[in-house]
């Protein structure tokens, strides 16, 4: 074991390399899987057909096709379609968020759905723009509803990335590859490499959850915050007129 | 212009107004008008268009036929070469600006507090300043009674004070009409009459049209100059309260009476 | 239409390898599909059933599994059956099917889980007012229960599951994706072969969704 942990130092630096090629596709992708599943997900609800539809069409495309189809799609198809010349790690973030962003645009849809009418109505009752609305009353509220299902996919993506040796990446698994083969040790090799993974998951989740918690505690939901608690002025009333002008 | 009976022009007022939800007709060729400053009490049966009405005048439900009109100005659709032309959501925002909506349940914005939910609308709508919209709001908070109740979160108030915070916020946009939708149905006895006290002050004070759907006679009889008896969408009978609490003309309105009356 | 990138006579050559494929997409899919209606289900009546002091483990395990990529978990286990001698020879799409089926039973016992659960109280009181015996009961009265509402859940598992077979590639699987990726390289045709592979993904997909909803309709009339 002790040479095993000695081998293991000496490819720490490539470890590291892969980890951080995992890191961008999994931050790219997450970054890009919000987007579009914001703009998706409120695009399906737009009052136009001639947004709805696309929309829908869109995301049923991307939730139907395979995530390794689009990323070879990606790789291979697009730079003769649109001859251009694009990066293995573009077409890896590229297809991730779209993939990823297609699932992530039904909870954003749904959650938005799930906010009760009488929010719109009393925000249209008081003139609020259409955007205003949305961004400031039901958005904030849908957001609280769709973290769980966000950071299952959050996960998820962090497992797609895997995908990236495929397209040439030296990500994470790719460097557990050659570990592998510079040590002959499969059973040490991916156990290091999955534990490596399962960190990182269990990071996200600890990451969403606290998102989660936020989110309950600005809906006034949930414990007190932590700022709060240790100023110990919540929930004693008084003017605290300071912080509301923020 | 229309006028109304002492001749200025009404508040509001419903020309050959239908409302039909698929196949279901809930108003047909409703015709009224309220003055400016008259309180106004809709009673009857439930499904009988009350609610209806009042979510008509503040656009929550589309028109299907006929005009309303407001001030004199129309609110969501207009005549023009004897066609019935539907107004650009812009300016029909820009008309509901100045009426308010009290709804059954509060529906306060629970991502807010207290007081966030008061300026909201009057910063981002009448254009106030933060500094002055605050202003505003406490003093308002203070004629609700809630002044202690700024920075909390909505959920953390009983029903009856997340009422009084909504009548508040309604307030806070200055309107010159306020519809309230059944507000004390969805509270517990105890809580209505701190809620009904409010309004009272505030139908005292101010000169502000109101609508009102209620079950609470009492107090209809209190504010109201005048009630209206929905049936069916049609209007059956209408008048001073008084008149129609003591002598109601239709059988149907004193069966209704002495319904919610017990 | 006729841009200098497609070409109908490759697609309309590239058809039956891919279709071939497929084949192996399906068997992997089908193959998969059971281990994990079988085994999420051992794993969440054992869950249930430990103690809580020893029940930490097989979940950390779950948890493991869950969160830790499929296509290296596939590429592990292959490669620790490719290395050992000892071990009788097993082809790489069973290797892969077991994988997919084990990974995908994690997600699974969760779905049964919460069908358990969603099982009302009264019918566990019931049981117990009744003093029926215990096991027989779980199996014949709360169990059928709870395999109604998990059902559309399970489907939905298994059309992800369909739709993470071209992983099997990473261990040499020639399921479609494979096929066409070999497709492309021999004839440099990429664009009309992994087009044609979206496509029957998407094609197969929405009969597959079809289908669920059927056996969900099924399931709820028993």
């Amino acid at each position: 074991m002790g040479e095993r942990l000695t081998t293991l130092a000496d490819f720490a630096p490539q470890l590291w390399d892969g980890l951080l090629v995992t890191l961008q596709l999994t931050i790219g992708g997450a970054l890009g899987t919000v987007v579009i599943a914001i703009v998706l997900g409120l695009g399906m609800l737009a009052p136009t057909r001639w947004i709805s539809v696309p929309s829908r069409v869109v995301v049923e495309f991307f939730r139907g096709t395979s995530l390794l189809v689009q990323l070879f799609w990606f790789f291979y198809v697009l730079p003769i379609v649109l001859d251009v010349n694009l990066e293995p790690l573009t077409c890896g973030i590229l297809a991730l968020a779209l993939n990823y962003g297609a699932y992530s645009a039904e909870v954003v849809r749904s959650s938005i759905e799930n906010v009760p009418k009488g929010q719109w109505e009393a925000a249209m009752a008081l003139s609020l723009s259409p955007a205003r609305r949305m961004f400031r009353v039901i958005f904030p509220q849908g957001w609280a509803l769709m973290i769980p299902s966000l950071a299952t996919l959050q996960i998820q993506l962090l497992k797609g990335t895997a995908v990236a040796s495929f397209i040439t990446l030296q990500d994470l698994n790719d460097r557990v590859g050659v570990l592998r083969q510079q040590t002959g040790d499969t059973l040490f090799s991916y156990t290091v490499g999955l534990l490596i993974y399962f960190v990182l998951a269990w990071l996200i989740q600890v990451g969403m959850d606290a998102l989660e918690r936020q989110a309950k505690r600005r809906l006034g939901r949930g414990g007190p915050g932590l700022l709060a608690r240790l100023r110990g002025t919540r929930g004693q009333g008084g003017a605290q007129a300071k912080e509301v002008a923020a | 212009m229309p006028r109304t009976d002492n001749g200025t022009t009404p508040a509001i007022e419903f020309r050959d107004v239908e409302k039909r939800f698929g196949d279901h007709t809930v108003l047909e060729g409703l015709n009224f008008t309220v003055s400016p400053g008259e309180r106004v009490t809709l009673i009857g049966p439930s499904g009988s268009g009350k609610t209806t009405i009042l979510r008509l005048i503040m656009t929550l439900e589309s028109l299907t036929g006929g005009y309303i009109d407001v001030h004199g100005e129309p609110l969501t659709h207009e005549e023009r070469g004897g066609k019935r032309v539907a107004l650009p959501g812009k300016r029909v925002r820009a008309n509901t600006k100045r009426i308010g909506m009290v709804f059954q349940h509060f529906n306060l914005f629970p991502n807010m507090t207290v007081i966030e939910n008061l300026v909201e609308a009057p910063i981002h709508v009448l254009g106030l300043s933060r500094d002055e919209a605050t202003r505003k709001a406490r003093g308002l908070l203070e004629k609700v009674g809630l002044s202690d109740k700024e920075t909390e979160h909505p959920s953390r108030l009983s029903g009856g004070q997340q009422q009084r915070v909504a009548i508040a916020r309604a307030l806070a946009m200055d309107p010159d009409i306020l519809l309230l939708d059944e507000v004390t149905s969805a509270l517990d006895p105890e809580l209505v009459e701190d809620v009904l006290a409010v309004l009272r002050d505030i139908a005292a004070e101010t000169d502000i049209t109101m609508l009102i759907v209620t079950h609470e006679m009492q107090f209809a009889r209190d504010v109201s100059q005048r009630v209206m008896m929905f049936d069916g969408g049609v209007i059956l009978e209408e008048g001073p309260p008084d008149e129609i609490f003591t002598r109601p003309s239709h059988e149907r309105t004193q069966k209704f009476l002495s319904a919610v009356l017990d | 239409m006729n841009p200098s990138w497609w070409s109908w006579q490759a697609a309309w050559d590239a058809l039956p390898l891919l279709l071939k494929g497929f084949g192996t997409t399906l068997v992997a899919t089908v193959g998969g599909t059971v281990i994990a209606v079988i085994l999420g289900l051992l794993i969440a009546v054992l869950l249930r059933g430990l103690p809580a002091g020893i029940a930490w483990l097989p979940r950390l395990l779950v948890a493991f599994i869950r969160n830790t990529p499929l296509i290296v978990q596939l590429v592990f286990v292959y490669t620790l059956f490719s290395m050992s001698d000892a071990l009788i020879e097993v082809s790489a799409l069973t290797v892969g099917i077991v994988v997919i089926g084990i990974h995908y039973s994690t997600y699974m016992s969760e779905s049964y889980r919460a069908g358990i659960d969603a099982v009302p109280q009264g019918q566990w009181e019931a049981i117990s007012a009744l003093s029926l015996p215990p096991v027989r009961s779980f199996r014949s009265i709360i169990l059928p229960q709870a395999l109604r509402a998990t059902v559309p859940s399970l489907g939905n598992y298994a059309v992800a599951m369909f739709k993470d077979t071209p992983f099997l590639m990473a261990i040499y699987v020639t399921e479609l994706v494979r096929t066409a990726e070999q497709v492309g390289g021999r004839t440099f045709a990429y664009t009309e072969a992994f087009t044609l592979a979206g496509l029957i993904f998407l094609a197969a997909s929405y009969p597959t969704s079809l289908l669920i909803r059927r056996l969900e309709k099924s399931l709820a009339t028993y």
